[in-house]
C-alpha cells in the first residue's frame, strides 16, 4: 500500500455554534450516483429542531443589538470564507451528481448572494422605513425590526438555496434555523464550518440536515418561531404547514431568496415611534 | 357591578366636593335630527341596494338606550358570491385600468363629501356605536376623511410606494372591520384599496353597520362605477364566507386574535394575501422623571378613549415605584371627573359600551380581578342606570398573572403594575402574546429610544398616546397580527409588486 490514506469528514449538524450529531443518533447515507458511499450525514430530529430554536432565540437579542453595519461586515466575511471554500463545496456537489459547471455556478451564486445581502444591512431602514409626515406636531419615525427566529425551508439544490435565505434573514437582525436535505446535505453541513469561522456569533445561524416532510411540521408548530420561509417546502405541504403556523400567528413567506427589497421586507416588520414636537 | 368600589384613598373632601360640583353640569345634546335612520337597510351590491337573497335581517340597536334602531339585511353565502362577482366585474371592467389620476379624483370626491356630511356621520356613529359625540366628531370622522384624502394622492404615485418596484393592483379585496371605529375602519380599509386599483367587498361589524352603509351611499353620490365598493352586512358567518371566498385576492381583517387565527387557517395554502390587525394589551410605561400632569392625561386618553374599545389601548399601566403612589392618587382623582353618559352629550367623556355581551365580558374581568384580591377603584358618581355603561376603572395590586394583566378586556379598565428598572419595565411590557402598542413617558430622550427599541410593539407612543394618522403605518407584531395600514408600508399591502424591468 502506497500513498497517503485520506481523512474522511463527518457531516454533522450546526447548532448554537457547535457541531453535534443528531440527538436521535440517526444518519442518512449519501452516495455518489453510482452508489459509492460518501458519508453518513446526521439526520436531524424533532429534538434537534427544538435545540436549534432555543439556540436561535438565545442569540437573537444580541444579534439584533449589533449595528446593521456590523452585521453587514460579518455577512461579507461569510462571502470571503465561502470563496476560500468554493472548491470544496463544488466538489461536494459534484460528488452527489451535480454537473461540474452547475456546481461551480451554484457556489458562485451563493457567494454573490452573501455579498449582495452584506451590503443591504445598512440600507434597509432607509428603504423600508422613514419619517412620516403626519398632520400634527409630532416626529413620526418608522424603522424596521426583525421578526425574531426564522425557520427556513431551504431548497435542497445546493449552497445557494441555503445562503440565499439565511443571509437576508440574518441581515435584518433575525436568527435562523435552516433546514436542507437531498443533494444539499453535504454542503449544508460544510456551510456550518464556513459560518463558524466567519465571526457569526454562535446560535445566529443553525443548520439542520434532514427531511423536510418530517421536520417542517415541528418548525411550523413551534411557538418560539416567528417566521417560516417555505421556499423549499415540498409541493402540497403548504396548506398543512400554514394552518399549523396560524397557532402563534407566524409569518409564512416564500421569498425564493430573490435579491431585492421585497425579500428584505419579508424578514422584518415596521415599528413606528411617535413623539411630540411641541413644547 | 357586584364588586364594591374602593373609596379613593387620596380623594380628600375638596376633591369630593369638586367631583360633586362637576356632576352638576348642563347637558349639551347634539341634535339627532341631522340624520335619518331608516327602518330598513339592504346590502349594497353592484351599485344597488337590495335585500338578502334569503330575506334574512338582523337588528341594530342603540347601546346608550337599548332602543331598536333599524333592521339590516343579513348577507348569506349567495349574497357574498354576488358581491364578490360584482367587485370582479367592476375590477376587470375598468377600475383596474383607470388612470391613477382618475382614481385619485374619485377618492378626493369621497373625502370632500364626507367632510360635507361630517355632522351626520358623527351623530350616526355615536347613536349606532355608543361612542361620545366629542370623539366621533373630532376624531373618527375627520380621520376617516383624512384617510381618503391622503390615499387619493397616492393613486397616481404608486411607483414610489416601494423603491425599485413596479406596482399593480391585486384584484378583489375582502375587508372585515370591527365595531369600535366603524366609519374610520371602513375609510381606513377602502381608501388604500381603491387608490391601488382594487375593488372592495366590505363587511361591517354586526352591531355597527349604519355608517358603513351611509358611506356606501356617499360613494354612490361620488359616482363611482357600480361594484367598485360593495357592502355586505351580517354576523361573523358573513365575514367568514367573505374571507374564505375563492374569488377574493386579498383579505384585510381587523378584529380579535381568535378570529384572525381562524381566517389564517381558512386561507392556509390558498395564496390569498392577508393582513391582520388584531388584539392588544398595550403597556403604558411611566418612568419616575416623567411630567406627571401630562402622564395622567395620557393614561386617560390611552385607556378611556372610546370606552377602552381600542385594540391599541394603553390597558396596562407600568409605573416606576418611586412615583407609583403619587401617580395613582392623581389618577384616582382624575377619574372622578370623567363624565360617563349619553354619547350625544357634548360633555360626555366615556360613552356607552357597544353591546351587552361586551359589557358582561368587562364585568367578568373586573369581578375576577376583585376575587383575586386586586384593588378596584371607580368614581363615586353613579353611571346611568339605563343602557349599557361601565365606569372608568383602575385595578391595582396586581401580581401579573391575573387575567386582567394578560388578556384584552376591551373596556375602560386599567391594570396597574409597578417596576424598578428599565429592564424590568421592558420585560413586563413584553410579557404578553400581543405586540400592538406601547407608551413611554420620560423626559430623557435616550431612555425613550433605548426602551422603544426593546419593546415588542408595532406602534410606540412616547410622551403621547393614541395618535393616528394616514401617513403613519399602524399594525402589530406577534399575536397582534401582521402587515401595516397607513403610510407607504400600508400601500404595499394592496399592491402586487415586482422589480422594475422584471
Amino acid at each position: 500500500m502506497t500513498g497517503r490514506l485520506e481523512v474522511r469528514k463527518t457531516y454533522k449538524l450546526f447548532i448554537g455554534g457547535a457541531f453535534p450529531r443528531s440527538e436521535s443518533g440517526r444518519t442518512t447515507p449519501v452516495t455518489t450516483p453510482d452508489g459509492r458511499l460518501l458519508a453518513h450525514v446526521a439526520q436531524a430530529s424533532r429534538k434537534d429542531v427544538r435545540d436549534a430554536v432555543r439556540a436561535a432565540r438565545g442569540a437573537q437579542g444580541a444579534w439584533d443589538g449589533r449595528t446593521p453595519y456590523n452585521r453587514g461586515q460579518i455577512i461579507y466575511r461569510v462571502a470571503e470564507v465561502l470563496e476560500g471554500r468554493s472548491a470544496q463545496l463544488a466538489g461536494e456537489l459534484e460528488a452527489v451528481g451535480v454537473a461540474s459547471a452547475d456546481a461551480r455556478a451554484d457556489v458562485e451564486r451563493a457567494i454573490d448572494a452573501a455579498v449582495y445581502w452584506a451590503g443591504f444591512a445598512d440600507k434597509l431602514d432607509a428603504l423600508a422605513g422613514g419619517v412620516n409626515p403626519v398632520a400634527g406636531p409630532f416626529l413620526n419615525l418608522s424603522t424596521t425590526v426583525p421578526l425574531g427566529v426564522c425557520a427556513l425551508a431551504c431548497p435542497g439544490t445546493g449552497v445557494h438555496g441555503v445562503v440565499s435565505l439565511v443571509c437576508p434573514a440574518i441581515m435584518a437582525g433575525n436568527t435562523v434555523v435552516a433546514l436542507a436535505g437531498g443533494p444539499a446535505a453535504l454542503v449544508t453541513s460544510t456551510l456550518g464550518e464556513v459560518i463558524a469561522t466567519s465571526d457569526v456569533p454562535g446560535g445566529v445561524v443553525n443548520l439542520l440536515t434532514g427531511d423536510h416532510a418530517q421536520l417542517l411540521p415541528w418548525l411550523a408548530d413551534h411557538d418560539d418561531v416567528d417566521l417560516i420561509d417555505l421556499s423549499g417546502a415540498p409541493d402540497g405541504s403548504a396548506a398543512d404547514l400554514e394552518a399549523r403556523a396560524a397557532d402563534n400567528l407566524k409569518r409564512t413567506v416564500r421569498t425564493g431568496g430573490a435579491e431585492d427589497l421585497l425579500t428584505a421586507m419579508a424578514f422584518c416588520e415596521i415599528r413606528t415611534v411617535w413623539h411630540p414636537a411641541r413644547i | 357591578m357586584t364588586t364594591t368600589p374602593h373609596r379613593a384613598a387620596g380623594a380628600d373632601s375638596g376633591t369630593a366636593g369638586l367631583a360633586r360640583a362637576f356632576a352638576e353640569y348642563v347637558p349639551s345634546i347634539e341634535a339627532r335630527d341631522v340624520v335619518t335612520v331608516r327602518p330598513r337597510y339592504g346590502l349594497v351590491i353592484d351599485g344597488a341596494e337590495r335585500e338578502a337573497r334569503e330575506g334574512r335581517v338582523f337588528a341594530t340597536t342603540e347601546p346608550a338606550t337599548g332602543a331598536h334602531l333599524a333592521d339590516v339585511a343579513e348577507a348569506g353565502d349567495g349574497d357574498v358570491d354576488d358581491a364578490v362577482a360584482a367587485a370582479r366585474r367592476a375590477y376587470e371592467g375598468g377600475w383596474r385600468d383607470l388612470p391613477g389620476r382618475a382614481r385619485a379624483k374619485y377618492l378626493f370626491r369621497i373625502a370632500r363629501l364626507l367632510q360635507d356630511r361630517s355632522r351626520e356621520f358623527a351623530v350616526l356613529e355615536s347613536i349606532d356605536g355608543g361612542k361620545p359625540i366629542r370623539e366621533s366628531r373630532d376624531i373618527d370622522v375627520p380621520l376617516a376623511a383624512a384617510h381618503l384624502f391622503h390615499h387619493a394622492g397616492w393613486a397616481d404615485k404608486l411607483e414610489y410606494a416601494v423603491p425599485g418596484m413596479s406596482a399593480r393592483p391585486l384584484g378583489v379585496v375582502g375587508q372585515i372591520i370591527p365595531w369600535n371605529f366603524p366609519l374610520l375602519m371602513a375609510a381606513w380599509k377602502i381608501a388604500p384599496a381603491l387608490a391601488c386599483g382594487n375593488t372592495v367587498v366590505l363587511k361591517p361589524a354586526e352591531t355597527t353597520p349604519l355608517t358603513a352603509l351611509l358611506l356606501a351611499e356617499l360613494i354612490a353620490e361620488a359616482d363611482l362605477p357600480p361594484g367598485v365598493v360593495n357592502v355586505v352586512t351580517g354576523p361573523g358567518t358573513t365575514g367568514a364566507a367573505l374571507a374564505a371566498h375563492p374569488g377574493v385576492d386579498k383579505v384585510a381583517f381587523t378584529g380579535s386574535t381568535g378570529v384572525g387565527k381562524a381566517i389564517l387557517r381558512a386561507l392556509a395554502g390558498t395564496g390569498t394575501r392577508l393582513t391582520l390587525e388584531l388584539g392588544g394589551k398595550g403597556a403604558n410605561i411611566v418612568f419616575d422623571d416623567a411630567a406627571l400632569d401630562q402622564v395622567v392625561e395620557g393614561i386617560v386618553d390611552g385607556i378611556f378613549f372610546n370606552q377602552g374599545h381600542v385594540c391599541c389601548a394603553g390597558s396596562r399601566l407600568l409605573v416606576q415605584e418611586g412615583v407609583a403612589g403619587e401617580l395613582l392618587d392623581r389618577l384616582r382623582r382624575r377619574i372622578e371627573l370623567l363624565r360617563v353618559g349619553d354619547p350625544l352629550d357634548k360633555n360626555t367623556d366615556v360613552g356607552a359600551i357597544n353591546s351587552s355581551a361586551q359589557l358582561e365580558r368587562i364585568r367578568g374581568f373586573v369581578e375576577g380581578a376583585a376575587a383575586e384580591g386586586c384593588r378596584i377603584d371607580q368614581p363615586a358618581r353613579a353611571i346611568p342606570s339605563e343602557g349599557l355603561f361601565f365606569p372608568p376603572t383602575i385595578v391595582s395590586g396586581l401580581g401579573g398573572s391575573e387575567a386582567i394583566a394578560r388578556e384584552e378586556v376591551f373596556g375602560p379598565v386599567l391594570a396597574v403594575q409597578t417596576f424598578r428598572t428599565e429592564a424590568e419595565a421592558v420585560a413586563k411590557a413584553n410579557a404578553t402574546a400581543y405586540g400592538l402598542s406601547a407608551g413611554i413617558w420620560t423626559e430623557k430622550g435616550s431612555r425613550i429610544l433605548w426602551t422603544s427599541q426593546r419593546l415588542r410593539a408595532g406602534v410606540v407612543w412616547a410622551n403621547c398616546f393614541n395618535q393616528f394618522d394616514p401617513a403613519s403605518p399602524f399594525g402589530g407584531v406577534r399575536e397582534s397580527g401582521f402587515g401595516r395600514e397607513g403610510g407607504r408600508q400600508g400601500l404595499a399591502e394592496y399592491l402586487s409588486l415586482a422589480p422594475v424591468g422584471a
